[in-house]
């Protein structure tokens, strides 16, 4: 047991955090610099990290839930606008499946935005959700479709205008409704029908890359937010100098990383272990994990105060995020349900 | 990054749980029951002979100079079969370690190792809990001894101590860190007393008070030199902070099975809050798990977390405190129609841990100042 990053993994922490940071929203007022926006969704292109899910050929990914997680956490860290872990779920389902990955496909989501769209009809039956696509517009979103020994891939074009969809509440990353009644067609050439196992893998890696980017969340809010306790004054000294303000950054620190240590084991479970422990694993750390960062988010606006609350300030771009990020694949709330289903053996359904 | 077992961890873990089938105790949850502490001597010493314990420990002292994260494998395995936690030591041995002189090192390692002799830490006093710089016993030099004079309290495992691991003031004329100095003091002597102290869950075993009248320890017994007793102190409290070096993840693990099978048997007389509560300790045991599987692969790298300390006992008090609470809740009416109800004296228990080791807010002063390097007032 070692988990200490390899020096590999170490050094891609330090580039995806360098580049998050350089590319990154330094204010609410660049979220709008279409120029800086474009730069950053080329970088992130430009060093493959869309394809980390991808096929490497022999049917493995091109890289591990770790090196995934660690780009998750660096782009979390700067509120970084542009897509990730849309594109990478994405591109892991559809390696599972044996299908090509085209771009512009994420997977859809029905409300909760818990667990991915299930088809049972020629056109869908609800409002979906296509969340964290590359770019303005998205071309379609995958879906499932149950069959007697496992899952079909279901492809869900979006029409043309559909870019000017309500983007959702995440100010750096989209959420396109796709309306009820969209067509459904079966995704051709799938070689390989997805099992429980698959789904159960992808799940967790679902997991492991919205905790990630939790994680990185807190880290960023949280060195805005102690940069500015310590800058701002009132009664003449610093707010950071009081306790009641240390102590809520104190706190706010440690369960960042607390938060850290279970969204690394969730990254590493994700190929390491069998897909029901890896599974546990994401839940186990996407629980921890959001119900930390909606504290660490709340304490960032608390301590800077009225200007915490104005739409300028930036720590409420990470609480967004953060929002999106939990709710995705399951808040808290969920992954216990989910937990107590599978290790209390708490039937569905009893209140 | 791996958390898999290498090939000589999971050799170690399958011998570990071939010894651990035939001989687990079978005590009862540690901290609620005075029979945990009078049967916890023996249990180290089972442990330490079949070469489970010490683990990172250097040999020559009888540990088995293997890295630290086979105590890992040791808490989760000790957790899997219910057994007791390793006992909670490894901050003293860190103190002597750190500052003692080969001979004392030779002297009191390997019986504080090996679990034939017993020691208590003498820190806290009536009126020196969080300002423990603030402490008045006193160690007044006599010849080739000091006579100690005080009045410590807080003391765990004071009434089964050999030794006592004792801060005293041996300098009342510099200023108030730098008059301090750390003893091994032989508890077995007319000039000491030890009264047990009950606490709130009703154990008595545990918790105690130490009063020195014209006691002696002889100045050879001095860890450190004179004067750099607080040095020691914050040695030895940085380390009790760290969950790693107390093993207390075997015994949270081993709360929440145990919560988790009463819900399992009888699942529909549970409120969902109720079943919350219990996953949520699950989560909380687990990130603590973990937490201590990362700290101690960051001390391959020779890390040593100094003030990171306070972020793990924050984390490992809300851990407990966390299953304290998920105990109680379960239990329902138990707690108060049951003076005796073990999930209330889990959970009243769980109390002391925001004190111990230095309180939350204390941990909270640090993080403050020394990680996030917020300003002083």
């Amino acid at each position: 047991m070692d988990t200490r990053d390899t020096p590999e993994q170490a050094e891609l922490r330090r580039s995806a955090r360098r580049l998050a940071r350089e590319l990154g929203p330094a204010t609410v007022a660049d979220l709008d610099d279409a120029t800086r926006v474009k730069r950053l969704a080329v970088a992130v292109r430009d060093a493959g990290w869309l394809e980390l899910r991808d096929d490497a050929g022999d049917g493995t990914p091109v890289a591990g839930g770790v090196e995934a997680a660690i780009v998750a956490d660096a782009l979390g860290g700067a509120v970084a606008d542009v897509a990730f872990a849309g594109p990478l779920l994405a591109g892991d389902l559809a390696r599972r499946a044996g299908v090509d990955d085209p771009d512009g496909v994420v997977v859809a989501f029905p409300s909760p935005l818990t667990e991915p769209a299930v088809m049972s009809g020629a056109t869908t039956a609800t409002p979906l959700y296509a969340v964290d696509a590359a770019g303005e517009r998205v071309d379609a979103a995958h879906a499932l479709i149950p069959e007697a020994t496992g899952y079909r891939l279901a492809r869900i074009a979006i029409g043309a205008g559909h870019e000017t969809a309500s983007p959702g509440s995440d100010l750096t990353r989209s959420v396109h409704v796709i309306p009820e009644g969209t067509p459904v067609e079966v995704v051709a050439d799938q070689r390989r029908l997805l099992t429980a196992d698959d789904l159960a893998a992808w799940s967790a890696l679902g997991l492991a890359l919205t905790s990630a980017d939790l994680v990185g969340a807190m880290r960023g809010v949280l060195e805005v937010t102690v940069a500015y306790a310590a800058e701002r004054r009132q009664f003449g000294v610093p707010v950071g100098s009081f306790q009641a303000v240390q102590h809520l950054l104190a706190e706010a620190h440690c369960l960042m990383e607390g938060s850290l240590s279970v969204a690394l084991h969730a990254s590493w479970a994700v190929d390491n272990l069998e897909p029901d422990d890896a599974w546990a694993a994401g839940r186990v750390a996407k629980a921890y994990c959001a119900r930390s960062a909606r504290t660490v988010c709340e304490t960032a606006i608390q301590v800077h105060g009225g200007i915490g609350n104005t739409w300028d300030c930036l720590v409420h771009v990470y609480l967004r995020r953060a929002l999106l990020s939990s709710q995705w694949l399951g808040d808290d709330g969920d992954q216990l349900r989910a937990l107590e289903h599978h290790r209390l053996g708490v039937p569905d359904g009893l209140s | 990054m791996d958390f898999r077992d290498s090939q000589a961890e999971a050799e170690f873990r399958a011998s570990l749980r071939a010894w651990l089938a035939e001989n687990n105790p079978s005590l009862p949850t540690s901290s609620t029951d005075d029979e945990y502490w009078a049967r916890q001597a023996e249990w180290h010493t089972s442990l330490y002979d079949a070469g489970f314990f010490g683990l990172s420990w250097p040999a020559r002292y009888g540990g088995h100079d293997l890295p630290p994260v086979f105590d890992v494998i040791l808490d989760e395995e000790l957790a899997a079969v219910g057994a007791p936690p390793r006992p909670s030591l490894g901050y003293l041995v860190q103190g002597i370690t750190t500052h003692g002189n080969e001979v004392i090192k030779d002297r009191f390692l390997p019986g504080l190792i090996n679990g034939r002799a017993r020691w208590c830490q003498g820190f806290s006093e009536p009126d020196a809990g969080s300002d423990l710089a603030s402490l008045r016993t006193a160690a007044t030099r006599d010849g080739d001894d000091y006579v100690i004079d005080g009045h410590k309290v807080w003391t765990s495992y004071s009434d089964l101590a050999d030794w006592c691991f004792l801060l005293a003031r041996t300098d009342p004329g510099v200023p108030r860190h730098k008059g301090l100095s750390a003893f091994a003091v032989p508890m077995d002597q007319a000039g000491i007393q030890q009264r047990p102290l009950r606490m709130i869950n009703g154990i008595t075993s545990e918790f105690g008070q130490v009063l020195f009248d014209s006691a002696r320890v002889p100045a050879e017994n001095m860890i450190g030199e004179p004067g750099e007793g607080w040095r020691v102190a914050m040695t030895i409290v940085s380390h009790e902070r760290e969950p790693g070096e107390l093993g207390y993840v075997a015994r949270y693990a081993k709360t929440v099975k145990a919560l988790e099978a009463s819900v399992r048997a009888h699942p529909d007389a549970c409120r969902s809050d109720q079943r919350d509560a219990v996953a949520w300790a699950h989560v909380q045991a687990e990130m603590l798990r973990l937490h201590v599987c990362r700290r101690l692969s960051e001390r391959l790298d020779g890390v040593d977390h100094g003030p990171g300390g306070s972020i793990d006992k924050l984390l490992m008090t809300w851990v407990e405190q966390s299953v304290g609470t998920a105990a109680l809740n379960l239990s329902g009416a138990g707690a108060v129609t049951d003076a005796d109800d073990v999930a209330l004296k889990i959970y009243l228990y769980s109390r002391a841990q925001s004190v111990m080791g230095g309180t939350s807010q204390i941990q909270k002063n640090i993080i403050a100042a020394r990680i996030l390097g917020l300003p002083t007032a």
